[in-house]
């Protein structure tokens, strides 16, 4: 008696499980046809990325070779491609003829997604799906050592094929759609560091990336931005996602949604045809791990021999196979209802734990530079085990599970004489506690003499820690206030911190520092956005989202939620035709109240949000731009009529103050900024209780610092007396830049003087000439990045529409 | 009955943002976490009335930009020391476009 006939479609890692299996289990209860369109067997595809980067070869990655086919009594057509299925006769056809079948098992696997730009069918241009495209890549790198290569796709199989070819000799560059690397699995901060890993190994990683075209003549040559940047690529490759390859169910009318659709049991529509692997759809989802797969081949194989395995989906766990990179991802770590977060991190040593709970069990788990806690965690995610007994340690793995809450002066009281405290500067436990016996009885004092915790700061709560145990009741801890409740460290920590360790990015600072929360807070994420923007004005890019409202809509939000618009009015000079505008202006917005200000120019209150890219646009056509009213930043510069009018003026202080309001406009500064020219010690302009004010006399120009008329009434202090109107200039660009470089966010400069001393301030800024003139150079640098009209880039009709509702439901909701 | 309308695309609402939806019941605002999930409640804040949509999110929660209330995104809470609530309504994001559930604005009127 002949067995049924089993024709497998796709000799990939599915249906190969599936084979093992029904091996296993009755070696003898089919007669089975292999067909594949590769010229070859199954081998661990998953394992190709170790082939590319030449840590592994194609011998070392088969999983079936020749002879396990041949003992098994495969019948191998590989290299032959299924090209229909015949279902009424039961026979699949190629193109060397009919096979029929009894069974029929589809395991097509998936098909690279080629995005439709122009030049993707480019020689160059490829995807990574494939052995042959591995190899494709390899002879990429041989032919041209130190040619470049873009890879678009920053998911697990572009950054895979990136490294890969990093490690080949080739000048890699990622391209990534979306905000940070490999979002469907990681969130910001551990994407965050994956990007600085790549980095250092000389991957250039460009997200926000949108690609217009592949640039060439028949052949790639660079790959266009969306933005216009241009990238040199003699190799692209395309890894942007996959689809699931269905075209001859399809042309069988098999049931196909998303992919081929299959019940608990792997079979499809028809019951003699079952399918497995990244073709099918079971439950609505379709699947792109090995995992799944594994689980649907053990469920078709029971099938196939009449027996009952359902299959019930896969929650599915991701590693990133790159060598040196620990990562692991699993499950759901969105912001959603009811979840909550337990953060981990170690910013020496670079690692990110991040647990997602729901109902007190793990529903999502990231893991960056230490996931060998990842598989317990993934079992316990699995099995939905109830956590809270130990969720007080459970961030720490299986190695404190269950164990008591460990109390942190026990942790440190623990530790050897000889555990090394400060990383820095290489401090060890005895060392400091031998220092705080001997006198030093405060964190300054441990500092001076051991020099721990004096550099990176990370370890100041461990030093701290060892005082009070040292001490007992004798150590006063430091009242440091710190920035706010996600962070202990303080402004000025920060400020330092942000420069010493070249901190340029807000997830770098949140994750190098220790933040304790993933995105931090309202206060620290705006002073955060300013010290980041003031210290890399190239490097930064400004974070609209991390801004205060005013800052964010460039308009000052008032009591009932509209906004005032106050146009600059250079030195407080107006001519008719703007004054016309600003009339114009307020009648067609119907603006209720319209206002001298105290900085002598015109505030209009009480304009909706969403007419405020229209007003902006009418006050840009009669040549004016936004006045800055609701910026940390400069506001204005009030003047007098100086010569030009006044019987007792000595200097041209009208002009002086356009002068400095046109070079210093648009700046950001730790808090406003108000400033004042006077052309005689008359005063009238009020210089003297400004931020910067300068009194013009006979022989030049005193400039007064660090006033206040606000909550404290202050006069300025003396900075300098200079003989120029340029000199004045230059010296007040130097101090707003000291100013915008150490103060902390939110004081003023009087407040920020008082704390730093005036003679600091002037040995930096009048004493030592190369200082100032560095201070302004790097002023003006910044200027060249923020000198920009707000007004005019939201006015353009892409941007505007962020002013406007998203969406009018009234109509379709009242029904 | 749930009554889930389509009112725009996931790209139009900025990381960590919000939007606003006109609705018979009034302005909604629908905010974005850095996680791409998106939350729908009133554009009201409990404490004097502020935007909230015009607010800074952080983590779940958004601050009002008038008094710094912090409100809940799931709950529609206040938090800290401050009393008080706003109405959240069911939102949800498939295929990149955001649904609201408007079937509980259908009954209501704008104050």
């Amino acid at each position: 008696m002949s067995k049924p006939k089993l024709v497998v479609v796709g000799a990939g890692m599915a249906s190969g499980r599936v084979l093992e299996h029904l091996f296993e289990t009755d070696a003898a209860a089919y007669d089975v046809t292999l067909f594949s369109a590769e010229p070859r067997g199954n081998y661990n595809r998953i394992m190709l990325s170790p082939v590319l980067s030449g840590e592994k070869t194609y011998e070392e990655i088969v999983t079936h070779d020749a002879d396990w086919y041949r003992a098994h009594g495969v019948d191998c057509r590989f290299g032959e491609t299924i090209v229909k299925i015949d279902r009424a006769r039961k026979v699949v056809v190629s193109a060397k003829g009919e096979t029929p079948y009894d069974k029929l098992l589809i395991a097509t696997g998936s098909a690279p997604v080629m995005i439709p730009v122009p030049g993707r069918d480019f020689d160059g241009v490829m995807a990574y799906r494939d052995l042959d495209d591995v190899e494709r890549m390899l002879a990429a790198a041989k032919a041209k050592p130190g040619a470049d290569a873009v890879v678009i796709g920053g998911g697990l199989l572009g950054l895979e094929a990136a490294a890969g070819l990093s490690r080949q000799g080739m000048n890699v560059t990622v391209l990534h759609l979306m905000g940070h690397l490999m979002e469907r699995q990681l969130d910001p901060a551990a994407g965050y560091l994956l990007r600085r890993e790549l980095e250092s190994r000389g991957i250039r990683v460009h997200c926000e990336a949108s690609t217009q075209a592949i640039l060439g003549e028949g052949k790639a040559e660079a790959v266009l931005l969306a933005d216009g940047t241009v990238y040199p690529a003699d190799l692209v490759v395309m890894a942007v996602g996959i689809r699931p390859e269905t075209r001859i169910a399809t042309d069988a009318r098999l049931r196909v949604e998303r992919g081929l659709v299959v019940d608990d049991h792997m079979v499809t529509s028809d019951p003699d045809i079952l399918a497995v692997g990244e073709c099918v759809e079971h439950a609505g989802k379709v699947y792109g791990l090995v995992a799944p797969l594994y689980e649907m081949a053990k469920t078709a194989a029971a099938t196939l021999l009449g027996r009952e395995a359902p299959y019930r989906g896969s929650v599915t766990s991701t590693k990133l196979k790159v060598t040196g990179v620990d990562l692991f991802s699993a499950g759901d770590f969105a912001e959603a209802d009811g979840h909550e977060d337990i953060v981990f991190r170690d910013p020496g040593r670079g690692v990110y734990k991040r647990l997602v709970l729901k109902d007190d069990r793990i529903v999502g788990a990231v893991m960056y530079g230490d996931a060998a806690d990842g598989p317990w965690f993934f079992g316990q995610l699995k099995d939905g085990a109830d956590v809270s007994a130990m969720r007080d340690t459970l961030i720490f793995g299986p190695a404190y599970a269950g164990g008591s809450a460990l109390d942190p002066m026990a942790a440190v009281a623990a530790l050897p004489d000889e555990a090394e405290i400060c990383g820095c500067n290489g401090v060890c436990k005895s060392r400091i506690v031998a220092a705080i016996q001997d006198g030093s009885g405060d964190l300054a004092a441990v500092r001076a003499t051991t020099k721990a915790s004096s550099s990176c700061g990370t370890c100041t709560g461990l030093v701290e820690q060892l005082l009070a145990l040292t001490l007992g009741d004798d150590f006063a801890p430091p009242t440091v206030q710190p920035m706010c409740a996600c962070t202990d460290l303080a402004h000025e920590d920060v400020r330092r911190l942000i420069k010493s360790q070249e901190l340029k990015s807000m997830a770098s600072v949140m994750q190098e520092l220790g933040w304790k929360t993933s995105c931090g807070c309202h206060v620290c994420r705006p002073a955060l956005n300013y010290y980041l923007l003031a210290d890399w004005p190239e490097e930064y890019a400004d974070d609209p989202q991390s801004r205060f409202v005013n800052e964010r809509n460039h308009a000052n939000i008032q009591k009932d939620g509209t906004f005032s618009v106050v146009p600059r009015m250079w030195g407080g000079i107006t001519t008719p035709a703007e004054l016309r505008a600003i009339a114009d202006a307020a009648e067609k917005y119907a603006v209720p109240t319209v206002k001298v200000t105290g900085g002598q120019r015109i505030d209009l209150l009480g304009v909706s949000k969403s007419d405020l890219p229209a007003i902006w646009a009418d006050l840009n056509q009669a040549g004016l731009v936004s006045g800055h009213a609701y910026a940390k930043g400069l506001r204005t510069v009030k003047t007098c009529v100086g010569t030009d009018h006044c019987r007792f003026g000595t200097q041209d202080s009208t002009a002086l103050g356009i002068a400095i309001e046109k070079r210093m406009w648009g700046s950001w500064t730790p808090h406003k900024v108000k400033m004042a020219v006077s052309g005689c010690p008359r005063n009238c302009a009020e210089a003297t209780c400004k931020d910067v004010g300068v009194i013009c006399v006979d022989s030049g120009f005193e400039v007064g610092v660090a006033g206040a008329a606000g909550m404290d009434v202050k006069e300025t202090e003396r900075l300098a007396k200079v003989a120029t109107q340029e000199e004045a200039i230059e010296l007040i660009c130097a101090f707003v830049q000291l100013y915008r470089e150490n103060a902390k966010y939110l004081d003023r400069p009087y407040k920020w003087v008082a704390k730093v001393g005036l003679d600091w301030v002037k040995a930096r800024v009048v004493d030592d000439l190369e200082s100032r003139q560095a201070l302004v150079a790097r002023f003006d640098l910044s200027q060249r990045v923020y000198q920009k009209d707000p007004w005019a880039e939201r006015a353009a009709p892409d941007r505007a529409r962020a002013f406007q509702p998203l969406a009018d439901i009234v109509l379709e909701a009242a029904e | 009955m749930s009554m889930w309308i389509d009112v725009g695309a996931l790209a139009d609402i900025p990381v960590r943002g919000a939007r606003v939806v006109k609705s018979p019941a009034g302005c909604i605002a629908l905010f974005r976490t850095a996680d791409d999930a998106v939350f729908a409640l009133d554009d009201r804040c409990p404490h004097k009335a502020g935007p909230l949509s015009d607010g800074i999110v952080h983590g779940k929660s958004v601050t009002c930009p008038l008094h710094n209330w912090v409100i809940s995104l799931e709950t529609g809470m206040a938090g800290g020391a401050d009393e008080g609530a706003v109405a959240t309504y069911p939102a949800d994001v498939r295929d990149g476009r955001v649904l609201i559930d408007a079937s509980r604005l259908a009954g209501r009127r704008a104050a």
